[in-house]
């Protein structure tokens, strides 16, 4: 009897985890959050433990529990590599009963879960990435790429740069796919403008030392050096252009994707001036500052776009539940889909190949005079609404937006 | 293509090949003397620069003495001494244990140490790098080469890991000292019967060749970021020179690592995007060619 009892418990608990994935309610009484990031690498700055804490932030302050049932944050490194991300994205998901992957820096990465996950009926938030290819080429029907992409970024920069006069362009691309796509879709903008391209120079991803790249720029003559890279990437390039004084020399500097703690690594004395776009930023208003504070309690550094957007992510997911009164992931999606999104990080909505689309702003980093403390470094110049800001559903290439 | 060009290319790939030689020479000393691959090599060139980092900008406030800042220079002398100690202290304590046994135990067991080092500092400095203030004035600004303004900084950078490339192989090749050292090498227990004292010497060394690590890290510092993540990114690179130039030959590691970067430097405008692999594929070479390296022994 005890054998027939225990057998007939665990095919009903086969049927709870495999089964019926639409029924209304939680499945597995649970909600997991599964925050994948660099944690140890080159971005974990950007993401990383920050990310972890933001999650958990969005999670606490929902109540900790959608529809009765218990929310969870989980959190796994991905050393940038793709291949150790899907791995744990297919435990996550397989095993662990985990129903949303969350961050998913580094492009490469992004784009390798985004695929998985979909392949199993599990959304993605991606908020650390920047490549269009998540929305584009490689759109899926649950991904959805929330914070900026390489198409907004070089939008507000270099379009201001161009009409400031900065005609001629050459650029340091990081040489690989987020460097790439953000070369061409700035070289795109410049020409648009009016501007040209004179050159440029692929540097391998991880370089320490620009000074024979920036070398090269000089020599070109090119108004603005365009710096299609990121992380330890740009803030290497842009302190030896300033040890080399290319900017002294008449050049202007173009950072295609800045966080602030690019800014706050380079410190504002080499900083200053630089132009880039930015999804958020915590100086912006009352409600950006109250979070930023909290935010800064609990991790010892101000929030990046990435950790701030993770936040918001989290909680508009959570809401998603609450207002289909399911976690399953079409129900969910479809619910995304339909809501406005106005909150401290962003207004705008999620288009069906999976973009928030939400405005974004041109920011200059202060001069030292202005910065009225340790984390008081950009200004915010110019809103680049959002219709501007990203690509069109037309002009992109998702089939789901067909 | 203008010979102006190459000759500053090159120039800079000298700045880059002095790095490399400062540390595959402190690779080749502790790998001479110890048999230990020290995996812990780029840790240490990152604490180097850490420490200068910190005694210039947190220490006086850590000792309640907010206007000490330790300065270039001292740093350029406390710094390779602080971890040269701590060096010795990871000899003494971790690596005599397990000298008697197989190689890859001493390069587990450093590599250990590495990821320790840099996880440890990780949760305490940004992994996006953190500015070094302190430069000298006097090292500020540029200097007119004839083909190209080159920095002072870098210039004394070069200047100055010459003079101590150089003078550590002038002690180990052409002094008393020296000449114990590689006795030391070769015959351990015959050294220690003619009443030299073979462990002290063991630790001493690895010792130096480790403070010759936070040497290169503090002379570093200034030019690139300070991040707990900078000796991950350059120690690759490092044993791919070591590889080339042969385990444990002083002037081979010297000569190769400052060939080396004059190699990158130019590739990195004759052909950018293979700039990082060129070493690599260089070893590819020489260790189909010459497995021991170009400067070392066969057998």
């Amino acid at each position: 009897m005890k054998k027939i009892l225990l057998s007939l418990a665990s095919a009903a608990a086969l049927v709870a985890v495999t089964g019926n994935a639409s029924a209304a309610g939680i499945s597995d009484d649970v909600v997991k959050i599964g925050v994948l990031t660099d944690m140890s690498g080159v971005y974990s700055d950007i993401g990383g433990e920050g990310a972890v804490i933001a999650a958990k932030m969005a999670v606490e302050d929902y109540g900790g529990k959608v529809l009765g049932k218990k929310v969870e944050v989980v959190s796994a490194d991905h050393q940038n590599k793709p291949d150790i991300a899907s791995a744990k994205a297919r435990e996550w998901i397989d095993n662990e009963g985990v129903d949303v992957i969350t961050e998913l820096l580094n492009s490469g990465v992004g784009i390798a879960v985004q695929k998985l996950a979909s392949e199993k009926k599990t959304i993605t938030l991606n908020t650390g990435a920047g490549s269009t290819a998540l929305t584009n080429k490689d759109c899926t029907k649950y991904g959805i790429h929330y914070v900026y992409d390489t198409y907004s970024l070089p939008v507000g920069t270099a379009t201001a740069m161009v009409k400031g006069g900065g005609k001629s362009w050459f650029f340091i691309t990081a040489d690989y796919s987020f460097g790439h796509s953000l070369e061409q879709n700035t070289s795109k903008v410049v020409k648009e403008e009016g501007g040209k391209v004179v050159g440029g120079v692929q540097a391998p991803l991880g370089t320490t030392d620009f000074s024979s790249y920036l070398l090269q720029a000089k020599s070109s003559g090119a108004d603005v050096i365009g710096l299609a890279n990121a992380g330890g990437d740009f803030t290497n390039a842009v302190k030896q252009a300033n040890e080399f004084g290319i900017v002294q020399g008449g050049q202007k500097l173009a950072g295609m994707l800045v966080f602030l703690t690019d800014v706050k690594s380079l410190g504002l004395d080499v900083a200053q001036g630089l132009n880039f776009t930015v999804a958020w930023y915590w100086d912006q208003n009352d409600q950006t500052r109250a979070f930023a504070k909290r935010f800064m309690k609990r991790h010892g550094a101000m929030p990046t776009m990435v950790q701030a957007g993770l936040y918001s992510a989290v909680t508009n997911y959570l809401k998603a539940i609450e207002a289909a009164g399911t976690d399953d992931s079409d129900a969910v999606r479809a619910q995304l889909g339909k809501m406005q999104i106005d909150d401290m990080f962003a207004k705008g909505h999620i288009r069906k190949d999976g973009l928030f689309v939400h405005d974004m702003f041109l920011a200059r980093a202060k001069k030292p005079s202005e910065s009225k403390g340790e984390w008081d470094l950009m200004s915010i110049e110019r809103r680049i609404p959002g219709d501007q800001a990203f690509m069109s559903l037309d002009e992109g290439s998702c089939s789901m937006a067909k | 293509m203008s010979w102006d060009l190459v000759l500053a290319q090159a120039m800079l790939g000298l700045n880059q090949g002095v790095f490399y030689a400062l540390l595959s020479l402190g690779l080749a000393v502790i790998f001479g003397l110890l048999n230990i691959i020290n995996f812990a090599h780029g840790a240490l060139y990152m604490l180097g620069a850490l420490v200068a980092l910190i005694g210039y900008n947190q220490l006086g406030n850590w000792i309640g003495v907010p206007d000490l800042h330790i300065n270039f220079w001292w740093a350029l002398i406390l710094s390779p001494l602080l971890v040269g100690l701590f060096g010795m202290l990871i000899q003494r304590f971790t690596l005599r244990r397990i000298a008697k046994f197989d190689h890859l135990y001493g390069l587990l067991l450093t590599f250990g140490v590495a990821l320790v080092l840099e996880g440890f500092f990780s949760n305490f400095y940004n992994t996006s790098g953190t500015p070094y203030g302190a430069k000298p004035d006097m090292l500020k600004g540029v200097v007119n080469l004839g083909f190209m303004y080159f920095p002072t900084y870098r210039l004394f950078s070069i200047i100055a890991s010459l003079a101590v490339c150089f003078g550590t192989w002038f002690v180990i090749e052409r002094t008393k000292l020296g000449a114990y050292l590689r006795a030391g090498t070769e015959n351990p227990d015959l050294v220690q019967a003619f009443g030299v004292n073979v462990p002290l010497m063991i630790t001493l060394t690895y010792g130096f060749g480790v403070a010759l690590a936070a040497f290169a890290g503090v002379l570093a510092a200034p030019i690139y970021s300070v991040s707990p993540l900078m000796g991950a990114d350059v120690i690759v690179v490092v044993f791919a020179v070591v590889v080339i130039g042969g385990m444990g030959s002083i002037m081979g590691s010297i000569v190769t690592g400052l060939t080396l970067g004059i190699v990158e430097g130019i590739t990195k405008v004759v052909y950018p995007p293979a700039a990082n692999t060129v070493i690599f594929f260089l070893m590819v070479i020489v260790l189909l060619v010459r497995p021991a390296g170009l400067f070392g022994k066969e057998g």
